[in-house]
Formats: structure tokens, C-alpha cells, sequence
């Protein structure tokens, strides 16, 4: 068992009105495990940030209780674009550094170790002179994980750290978190939209339903339908993890082949309104590059494509 | 190292600025001084013609002081504004720092002539300034916390300050009428006829500031991130936001106090700064707003002198024509710029 580093219980969140106080979860109890990725899903508005920003300790809890741990153990990446002028990514960074240095903010040589850790493990050697309005999104959610990094705790809470990321780099940011949940022993929870990343690479899966927290691993929580129930998914099939094709056309293909061309034909196929298996009215074989359909031979899917129509 | 060259001569630039502007400042005026005599009258030796060392001691080298004291305390103010709203826009006049101060000061006055015993002596005055600026800024705070964006602000605070202004009419239409001119004279601005013992309390409002500024330097950087991260990089909030209050109000309102509303100086200055030495650290900035504001009013006095050989013009009209075009370009430039 992997040791527990931030829980609480009976924890109650929201906006404290006077007539009637918001409340987004309650009575839950979230528990971050060391080396553990948390992804934490829910639909638009519940109340995702707000949880994150308790759990950090920036927000005063509805429950009374107090976190187990320090505030000053967590390290946060918001949403909120950060904006100032001539403020280079070297020293935004170091600004993670200040839990650590004297009044006066000078960076010892250890300091200065960690700074420049962060910037090789976000790849950010070449930009860190660059000033940070100078960034694209992207780019600035990259040098904000490497603040919190430089903050090392183990505690890491992150609200939509892939939101304006490319794929690529959307892969890169979940590796690197998973790295360092398993490499760093750190705790880290995540918020995302991203469904497929979550699916793939969170430890615990947590799901926002209804002012409580469903949590799970990701393959028990997809098998038993809490997913499905709570994004009520439009035309995306979870079980296969595929978007739904609607089959609009009659004939049947019977596809030969192996292997990703296999795949790639059958998905060309079913985005086309194809119904694709193992008997059908047509043949198709799928060899290295080539396709063959009665008895004539092309070398694109599209020309494929064009001689089913 | 060829980093830190460059940054030196730009240190330099400013300290030898403020130097000159100084020199230049104390050299000008309506009597015609040659420097050596200014240089004789500064170091206490005699002058070939004796009024000339009393021009030199008692009028200029006040006005001078006066001038570089007020532009660091405005320069410093303005920043400590703009960092705590992360606002370009902010800064003690626009605000309604100013008409607090203003409002505060005409009170005590009041509160003299109706016969109450508080006499009106600089201490109490500038006391009174800085607790009238400390309550418009928390005013203007708290409003800020519900509107989020530079233009509903600045409106919050333009409205504020009108406010304030009309209060200080009211007092005015029932005052007398020597004390009518001596406010309106006061809402002009002016740099002189201020004694040894007002400037000594302007340079001790400053060291404060500057005092405040320094210790609190880890969270005025990081407060540019906001308030969640500043908190969450061990910055206590409301700490960190009482001292911004301090140094700004105290600052504002002493210059208020002794010069008048001075206005466009604490906006401009940090803005001109940040251009100058291209910073965003404040252990950089602090230093630089003191020493480029101090010599932005230096430059203005001289302007306001260089008009005419017989009379001065009013401060504001010639601070005016060089801050209005910084908050010009700082909108037409819209989302670009940034505190």
C-alpha cells in the first residue's frame, strides 16, 4: 500500500452566501496516494477548480477541518493566465523557489539545480530567457508546470494542465506527470477533459457526479457504466473506446488483412458508412500499401474509397 | 557578464540623470547665478553678492529637494498601485488617492478655523493625508474585487475621486476667502515654500516606503502571479496587501499633503521604467522608480521654469502634458501591456 500524503473526510465545498451557501461536493473524502496520477473528470462548471483550489488550501472548505498536510506542501497550477511584463521564464519559475529562499529572494546553488532540472525535464532550455508574453498558451502551461515543479512537494494539484496543448504535447505533459508520480514518489491529480488521456494513463480516475466523487480505476469505472451515466456520451462508444460510426450504406465489406493497415482501412471504411466483418458482399484485401478489390489493385485509400462509391 | 555590463550602464544612465537634472534644476530660475557661485553657496562658503547664497539655500536647493523627494515617493507609490490592482492603470491620482488626501488635509484646515484646537501642523497634516489616501485606496479595493477589468476600475476610481473632489468643494464654498485661494492655489501643485521640517517628513515617508517595499519584496514578485499563487508560494495575503496599502497611502498622501494633487507622476514613472531597464523583478524595480521618479519632477520643475524667466507654471500643467500620451499609449495599446 502506497502511502497516504494529502486526505480528508466529510469535506464540504462551495461559495459561502449567507441565505444559501453553494455547495458543489459533499461529504466526500479524496485521498491522494504517493506515486499515485489522480485524473479527475466531471462535466463543465461542477465545481472541478474549486475542489483543487480547497484541497490546496487557497479556499476556505464549507466543512470545518483542516487538510492533513501543510498548505505550503502542495503546488498548484491554475487556469488563470499569468500576465507581466518582462517577467522571463527563468525567472517565473524561480518564483517556485520562494517557499525556500531568505526575504531578500536570492537563489542559492541548489536553488538554481532545481531551476534548471525543471526547464531540461519541460524542454524549456531554449525559451528560458524569452519573456512569457512572448509565449503561446501552450508554451506558458508548460513553463507554469515546471513552477510547480521547482516547488517540490509531494503534492502536485493541476486544473486542466493540457487545455491548450497540441497532442504532442499533450502526450509529453501526461508522461511526464506519470514519471513523475512513479520516478519522484509524488502525488499528483490532475483535472482534464482529455477522456482517452485519462483512460490511458491515470492510476485512479475520479468522476464528479452529483456533489459526490466516484473514484476508481479507470477500466472498472468504464465496465461498470458510471462514464457512460455521467457524461452521457453522444456517438462515442466507450467500450471500444471509438467514436460511433452510424452504417449508412448497404453494402457489407468483408475486409482481409493485419496488422494498423487492417485498422486504418477498417476505420476509413466505417467513417464512410461502411459496415466492416468477416463476411460481406464485397472483398477487400489490405496488403502492405496496396488494396485489392475485385481484381484491380490501387495504391491509396482514397482511390479505394472513390471505387466503393 | 556582457548581461550585466549592459545593466550597469543603465544604472548608471539613471543616477547620473538624477545627478544632472539636479545640478540643472538648482541652476535656473529668475535670477541669473553663475554655477560657481551655486557651487560656493552649496558647500556654505560666501557668494560675491549675499542674496544669491539665500536664493541658492532657501529657495532652490528646497525646491530641488522637494521635487526629487515627491517624484521618488510618487514613483514608488504608482508602482506599489500597479502592483497591487496588476493594473497599468493604476496610480495615486487616478485613484482617488489624491482627492483623499485632499479631502483629509481640507478637513484639518477646516477643523482649524472652526475654532477646534487642533492645529494644523505639517505632522498632523500629513498624518491626516495618508489616512484619507489609506481610505479611498481600501475603498477603491474592495470595489476592485468585484470588477475585474482595467477600464471598469480606472472608471470606479474616476468616480471615487469626483467624489471626493465634490466633498471638498462643499468645504470649500463654506470657507473663507483667503483660504478659498490658498486651495486653489494648493489643487495647482506646487514644489515651493516648504520648510526643512516638511521636507524631513517627506524623506522619512519615503525611507518608509522604501523600507516597506524591500522587506515585502518576495511578495510584491510574486503577487504578479496572483493571489492564489502568491499564497500558495507561502506569501500571507492579507499581509502582503496591507503593506501595499501602507506604502502607497503614506506615500501618496504626504506628497499630497505638502505639494498638492500632483497628478500623472506615479502612473507614468513605473511605466517609463519598466520600458527603461526591462524588468519585472522588484528588487529592479523598486530602486529604479525612486531614482527615475525623482528625476521625472525634476525635469518637469525645470519645464514648468523654463517657460517663463518671471513666474512658474503650475506643476500639474507640465506633469499633465507628459503623463496624459504614457496613459494614451498604455490604452491604445490595449491587452499588450501588462503591470
Amino acid at each position: 500500500m502506497s502511502e497516504v500524503v494529502l486526505a480528508f473526510d466529510q469535506l464540504t465545498i462551495g461559495y459561502p452566501h449567507s441565505k444559501s451557501p453553494k455547495i458543489l461536493f459533499e461529504h466526500i473524502s479524496p485521498v491522494l496516494k504517493a506515486g499515485e496520477l489522480v485524473c479527475f473528470m466531471g462535466p463543465n462548471g461542477i465545481g472541478k477548480s474549486t475542489l483543487l483550489k480547497t484541497m490546496a488550501g487557497l479556499m476556505p472548505a464549507l466543512s470545518k477541518q483542516q487538510p492533513v498536510l501543510d498548505p505550503q506542501k502542495i503546488a498548484i497550477v491554475l487556469t488563470d493566465r499569468v500576465h507581466a511584463m518582462h517577467l522571463t521564464v527563468r525567472s517565473l519559475i524561480a518564483y517556485g523557489r520562494y517557499p525556500y529562499v531568505n526575504w531578500k529572494a536570492d537563489l542559492s546553488s541548489k536553488d538554481n539545480e532545481a531551476i534548471d532540472h525543471a526547464l531540461t525535464l519541460m524542454h524549456l532550455e531554449a525559451l528560458a530567457d524569452k519573456e512569457i508574453n512572448n509565449l503561446s498558451d501552450g508554451q506558458l502551461q508548460m513553463v507554469m508546470i515546471a513552477r510547480a515543479l521547482v516547488q517540490d512537494t509531494p503534492v502536485i494539484l493541476l486544473d486542466e494542465p493540457t487545455a491548450h496543448l497540441d497532442l504532442n504535447n499533450r502526450l509529453e505533459v501526461t508522461n511526464i506527470l506519470r514519471k513523475l508520480a512513479r520516478e519522484k514518489n509524488k502525488a499528483i491529480l490532475v483535472s482534464t477533459h482529455e477522456l482517452d488521456l485519462a483512460l490511458q494513463t491515470a492510476d485512479i480516475l475520479w468522476l464528479a457526479d452529483d456533489k459526490k466523487l466516484l473514484t476508481g480505476i479507470p477500466e472498472d469505472l468504464v465496465l461498470d457504466g458510471s462514464l457512460d451515466r455521467i457524461f452521457q456520451f453522444k456517438g462515442f462508444d466507450l467500450k471500444t473506446g471509438k467514436v460511433f460510426h452510424e452504417v449508412y450504406r448497404k453494402q457489407k465489406i468483408k475486409l482481409l488483412g493485419e496488422g494498423h493497415i487492417y485498422l486504418w482501412t477498417k476505420n476509413a471504411l466505417e467513417r464512410c458508412g461502411y459496415e466492416v466483418g468477416l463476411e460481406g458482399d464485397i472483398e477487400l484485401k489490405a496488403f502492405d500499401h496496396t488494396w485489392e478489390i475485385e481484381n484491380t489493385q490501387v495504391s491509396k485509400l482514397q482511390d479505394l474509397l472513390k471505387k466503393l462509391n | 557578464m556582457v548581461k550585466k555590463a549592459f545593466l550597469g550602464y543603465k544604472w548608471t544612465f539613471l543616477v547620473l540623470l538624477l545627478v544632472a537634472l539636479f545640478v540643472i534644476n538648482l541652476s535656473i530660475g529668475s535670477v541669473a547665478i553663475p554655477p560657481k557661485e551655486i557651487l560656493r553657496a552649496l558647500f556654505g562658503m560666501t557668494t560675491d553678492n549675499h542674496i544669491w547664497k539665500n536664493i541658492v539655500l532657501d529657495f532652490r536647493l528646497t525646491k530641488a529637494l522637494t521635487a526629487l523627494l515627491t517624484g521618488a515617493a510618487l514613483g514608488l507609490g504608482g508602482l506599489q498601485m500597479q502592483t497591487l490592482f496588476r493594473n497599468p492603470l493604476a496610480g495615486p491620482d487616478v485613484l482617488g488617492l489624491s482627492a483623499g488626501a485632499s479631502l483629509a488635509v481640507s478637513l484639518v484646515f477646516m477643523a482649524g478655523t472652526a475654532g477646534l484646537q487642533i492645529l494644523p501642523s505639517s505632522w498632523s497634516i500629513a498624518l491626516a493625508a495618508s489616512l484619507g489616501s489609506g481610505l479611498v485606496l481600501m475603498l477603491v479595493l474592495a470595489v476592485a474585487s468585484r470588477v475585474k477589468d482595467n477600464t471598469s476600475l480606472l472608471i470606479v476610481g474616476l468616480m471615487l475621486g469626483a467624489a471626493t473632489a465634490s466633498l471638498v468643494s462643499i468645504l470649500q464654498f463654506a470657507s473663507r476667502a483667503e483660504e478659498q485661494q490658498y486651495f486653489l492655489i494648493w489643487t495647482f501643485g506646487s514644489l515651493g515654500g516648504l520648510d526643512m521640517g516638511e521636507i524631513t517628513i517627506m524623506l522619512l515617508a519615503l525611507l518608509i516606503g522604501i523600507t516597506l517595499s524591500v522587506l515585502n519584496i518576495k511578495a510584491l514578485n510574486a503577487w504578479q502571479l496572483g493571489d492564489s499563487y502568491a499564497r500558495s508560494l507561502g506569501v500571507n495575503p492579507t499581509r502582503a496587501r496591507l503593506m501595499m496599502i501602507i506604502t502607497a497611502s503614506l506615500l501618496a498622501g504626504v506628497v499630497t499633503a505638502f505639494c498638492g494633487p500632483i497628478a500623472f507622476v506615479g502612473l507614468a514613472v513605473p511605466h517609463l521604467m519598466k520600458l527603461w531597464i526591462k524588468a519585472a523583478d522588484h528588487r529592479q524595480l523598486v530602486p529604479s522608480v525612486v531614482l527615475g521618479g525623482a528625476s521625472l519632477m525634476l525635469l518637469c520643475d525645470i519645464l514648468a521654469q523654463l517657460a517663463g524667466n518671471s513666474f512658474i507654471l503650475p506643476i500639474n500643467a507640465i506633469t499633465a502634458l507628459i503623463g496624459a500620451p504614457v496613459v494614451i499609449w498604455i490604452i491604445v495599446s490595449g491587452r499588450k501591456i501588462y503591470v
